[in-house]
């Protein structure tokens, strides 16, 4: 991509970032304990003793989601560990009922891995994944309903959650959204995670630091956590990056610290110094014996794989001819993909896309709705575009016909049958409405013989207007070039 | 004293199943006794009204002959063990008043055949002691103390007492390190501390998670037998818990010993043991060999590092496991007016433990911080594969191994050297925390008593979820030792 380059009176600098996501895992219950996963229930309600860190509660690792992760590892092109360990990571807080995190630590269930990402220049980059390991969430903690007092809410506490750590491959903020956004995308294609930002369903930590150009050593890092869209992510890489090269130039060093971002003011600021940083004491977790998967285990799972976004867009382009910023776009989303695919069948897939991306996409975000819930059926938007190829309809009209099937969900045939909205393709009904608009504009027929030939598309206008929007335009064009160019 | 309490637990079945006695009858004789020698201090909490109704549902099942294997057992429950709607205080000021919502596999399997409860048992605090002095409800006295109070050991030195007094026909323990063997030695009682995973850890106040296991602490091998029956098995609920099957131990009571081999660890024999130790061991050895068995010389050649290793290790796990008694959603809460939160953990801790525990949780964070973690923790890992395969290639040459249990008889309560120098009360530990570093099922029983007229117990470690053997050898040894209770 065209280089990110922040360009200051002294000098040039890269930015250097990788990300720490936390996704919460789709199952029904906790990651150790038998309890609900529901989001937005009633304060504890969905807690067992094991959620609440009764005394001698133990925890028990649920199957699902260690299905889920290693679908996951696999939709990240990455190493399932047959062997891994669960620690503990040990911290007091009001929102940790048994102040340990039940996490992995020196043995992680996926290892190394690769994401590749689009940018807006056409080009792709590989992003390198360090490791994914599974763990459990921590409770709400709610300081805002008292003065004095906060509240826990733990039906979060001992959610299963993914942390997918990256390599700091990210030189530009745009890589880090094109990432999170790619991220995203394959959770929702294998429904490991909703990736619901806003939810909190999936969050993400930054690490930044920054260099001058050119230069490869890597210098000290800030991160910034728990940051909530991908929006924000981009601003706070920027905004980081900036920070810290005006402490460089100005003589300064970056200290490593945890910073927080406010989007209100689109800042970083200073949440812990290292000289306060936990010291967690992982040590391995006694209660769970060590996760043993075997090569059945994970050759089920690989079966279970469906098609993902980087795939199918490659078929998309290959097999479809749609350009790759299309079959991207289609791509993001499985529902939309699975969509455009039903309604492209035996059709033109190019115009498909076209139709989607444009008009149908416009007309959902319209009527908020998403494509699960659209009134035109896959089916029938390919019908609409078969139409169109085979002339049956102008585009024009198939805009008209778009608007009846958004309201009524009817079959594009039907309306064009009952609205009566058949392009005309007859010659010499063509003919006719040609000779009348000639006769009754003698004036405009003298005027374009005499050099004022841009008067052509007038002339169509009328014509097409006459038939009521029916006429060919492209019989309209040759037949009346003909007529004024030999009469 | 009431007669019928004297019975061990299959004799008071039979008593039971023959109508002889009933169940709410023996109930009210146990609960005589626990009133009459409250002095004792063993009971934390009784729950003699909840026993009676259990005894009376139990006469009613021999009435119409639907009891089951333990119907109408009135067994004492370690205060360790969380049992629902009665309180479980772990002995310490922290859970002074935590009452479970649920309850133990252990004893839930104990109720599922028929026990009866009488109530919870004294212990050191957090199960971190090894004379019972850490409670924070009063320290337990041995019932063989003569002039001057004894402790009974520890951790379980109230289930001991308890049943070395006739308090209860049997009772339940917990062993992190020897804490049924010990007080099961020092009171003249027999117990055995399973193969790691052969009884549920749910539901039992976690000490070191890695080396605590429930068993019982009875009155002969046979009680033991019939009572571990009901203990173990596979529970989904405990992930360390093991997918064996359970034999009926009783089964192995009346085996011969023939022809099994006897190993003797030459390491627990160090310069200076006590004599009276060294010679009941000898005799003990005798015994089995009369029988035909094989006696052998083995090595444990870790056995040095035993000790420190479990110093380790056992703080290291105990540091996090008691991390959860904050004060913020059960048991003691420090006055918590205009605290930080900070604040309300430091003040509730502080308040809430005891000094053992404390020691204990600092010995364990800073084994594990950073920086030391490789030092300590990591090195005392390795150190415990080194232990455990010295006993895998002992096991090579030998069925089962013979130790004593401790290496004194019962010793004053408020001993000064103890007190001072808690290293000093720490080595009590030396032939028991092996055992717990190794996983492996091992059985202390009383073989007679020293010149000053206390108990004395030798130990019998098996193979991994081989107790059968153990019960085997342990069933003779009992027979020739003719250990007389109180």
């Amino acid at each position: 991509m065209a280089e990110y380059i922040i360009e200051t009176n002294k000098g040039k600098w890269e930015v250097v970032v990788g990300l720490e996501i936390h996704c919460q895992i789709i199952s029904k219950s906790k990651i150790f304990s038998g309890a609900s996963t529901e989001f937005g229930d009633d304060p504890n309600v969905n807690v067992s003793f094991v959620d609440a860190g009764m005394p001698g509660m133990l925890p028990t690792l649920n199957e699902e989601c260690v299905h889920q992760a290693v679908k996951t590892g696999l939709g990240l092109n990455a190493k399932i560990n047959k062997y891994s360990e669960f620690s503990r990571k040990n911290y007091f807080y009001a929102d940790m009922p048994t102040d340990y995190q039940i996490t992995q630590f020196r043995f992680p269930i996926v290892g190394e891995g690769k994401i590749s990402i689009d940018l807006s220049d056409g080009s792709s980059k590989y992003i390198g994944i360090e490791r994914m390991h599974i763990e459990q969430d921590a409770a709400k903690s709610i300081h805002d309903l008292s003065p004095s007092k906060s509240y826990v809410d733990l039906n979060r506490a001992g959610v299963g959650l993914m942390e997918i750590v990256t390599k700091p491959d990210f030189r530009a903020p745009e890589e880090a959204g094109a990432f999170l956004r790619k991220l995203r995308s394959i959770l929702r294609y294998i429904g490991t995670c909703d990736g619901n930002m806003d939810e909190g369903s999936m969050r993400c930590d930054i690490n930044v630091s920054v260099r001058p150009f050119g230069s490869a050593e890597l210098r000290t890092r800030c991160e910034m956590k728990n940051v909530n869209s991908v929006k924000f992510v981009m601003q706070a890489i920027e905004y980081e990056a900036k920070r810290q090269i005006d402490v460089y130039e100005k003589g300064g060093q970056v200290i490593q610290e945890t910073r927080q971002f406010d989007p209100s003011t689109g800042q970083t600021k200073v949440m812990r110094k290292k000289e306060f940083a936990h010291d967690y004491r992982y040590f391995p977790e006694p209660d769970l014996p060590p996760l043993i998967l075997s090569d059945d285990y994970i050759a089920k799972i690989k079966q279970e794989m469906i098609e993902l976004p980087d795939a199918k867009k490659q078929r998309f382009v290959s097999s479809l001819g749609l350009t790759p910023y299309d079959a991207m776009v289609i791509c993001e989303n499985k529902e939309v993909a699975d969509y455009f695919e039903k309604a492209a069948a035996g059709h033109d897939a190019k115009k498909v896309a076209n139709w989607m991306m444009g008009d149908f996409f416009a007309m959902l975000n319209k009527k908020h709705l998403d494509i699960n819930n659209s009134p035109i059926s896959p089916d029938n938007l390919g019908r609409l575009v078969e139409l169109i190829s085979k002339e049956v309809i102008s585009g024009k009209i198939a805009k008209d016909v778009f608007e009846i099937m958004s309201e009524t969900g009817k079959d594009p045939e039907k309306i064009v049958e009952e609205k009566g909205l058949k392009q005309v393709t007859d010659i010499s009904a063509i003919e006719k409405i040609i000779d009348d608009v000639i006769a009754s504009n003698a004036e405009n027929v003298a005027a374009y013989k005499n050099g004022k030939t841009n008067l052509l598309g007038w002339f169509v206008g009328q014509i097409i207007k006459a038939s009521q929007g029916k006429a060919n335009p492209s019989i309209v064009n040759k037949l009346l070039k003909e007529k004024l160019d030999g009469a | 004293m009431n007669d019928i309490t004297k019975l061990t637990l299959s004799e008071s079945l039979e008593a039971l199943r023959t109508k002889k006695i009933s169940a709410v009858e023996l109930t009210q004789a146990y609960a005589e006794n626990m009133e009459n020698c409250r002095n004792y201090n063993t009971y934390i909490t009784e729950s003699v009204e909840k026993a009676l109704i259990q005894a009376k549902e139990a006469d009613k099942r021999y009435a119409n002959a639907t009891n089951r294997k333990l119907e109408g057992m009135p067994l004492g429950i370690k205060d360790l063990f969380c049992t629902k709607d009665i309180r479980t205080t772990a002995a310490s000021r922290m859970l002074y008043n935590f009452v479970p919502p649920y309850e133990s596999t252990v004893t839930q399997n104990l109720l599922d055949d028929g026990a009866v409860f009488l109530g919870k048992l004294n212990l050191d605090e957090f199960a971190m002691g090894g004379s019972n002095e850490t409670s924070y409800f009063g320290p337990v006295i041995n019932p063989w103390s003569k002039d001057k109070p004894l402790v009974p050991g520890g951790s379980s030195g109230g289930s001991a007492a308890a049943v070395a007094a006739h308090l209860c026909v049997a009772a339940t323990g917990t062993d992190t390190g020897g804490s049924i063997r010990e007080p099961a030695a020092f009171c003249g009682c027999t117990g055995i501390k399973p193969t790691y995973g052969r009884c549920s850890r749910y539901g039992i106040v976690a000490f070191a998670s890695s080396l605590d296991q429930a068993g019982p602490i009875a009155q002969d091998v046979r009680d033991c037998a019939i009572l571990l029956n009901t203990m173990a098995g596979f529970d989904e609920k405990d992930s360390t818990s093991a997918k064996v099957e359970v034999p009926d131990f009783t089964s192995f009571l009346d085996k011969d010993i023939k022809g099994l081999t006897i190993g003797l660890p030459k390491e627990y024999r160090p310069e200076g043991l006590n004599q009276e130790v060294c010679s009941y061991w000898d005799v003990a050895s005798e015994y089995l060999k009369s029988r035909g068995a094989n006696v052998k010389e083995i090595s444990l050649p870790h056995t040095k590092y035993a000790l420190a290793t479990y110093y380790v290790l056992a703080p290291a796990e105990a540091s996090s496991n008691l991390a959860r008694y904050d004060g913020i959603r059960y048991g003691y809460r420090a006055s918590d007016e205009n605290m930080s939160l900070d604040e309300l953990y430091t003040a509730t801790r502080t308040e809430g433990f005891g000094n053992e525990v404390k020691r204990r949780i600092m010995i364990g964070t800073y084994v594990l911080s950073a920086g030391y973690y490789d030092a300590y923790y990591l090195k005392a890992q390795k150190m415990r594969r080194l232990i455990y395969n010295d006993f895998m290639e002992a096991f090579k040459a030998c069925d089962v191994i013979l130790t004593p249990t401790s290496p004194i008889t019962a010793f004053p309560l408020g001993d000064e050297s103890m007190l001072q120098n808690p290293i000093n009360m720490y080595l009590n530990d030396i032939f028991t925390v092996s055992v717990n570093l190794a996983g492996l099922p091992a059985m202390s029983l009383p073989v007679g008593l020293s010149k000053n007229g206390l108990p004395l117990g030798m130990q019998l470690i098996g193979k991994p979820f081989d107790e059968a053997t153990i019960f085997k050898v342990a069933a003779k040894l009992e027979q020739d030792a003719g250990f007389k209770r109180i």
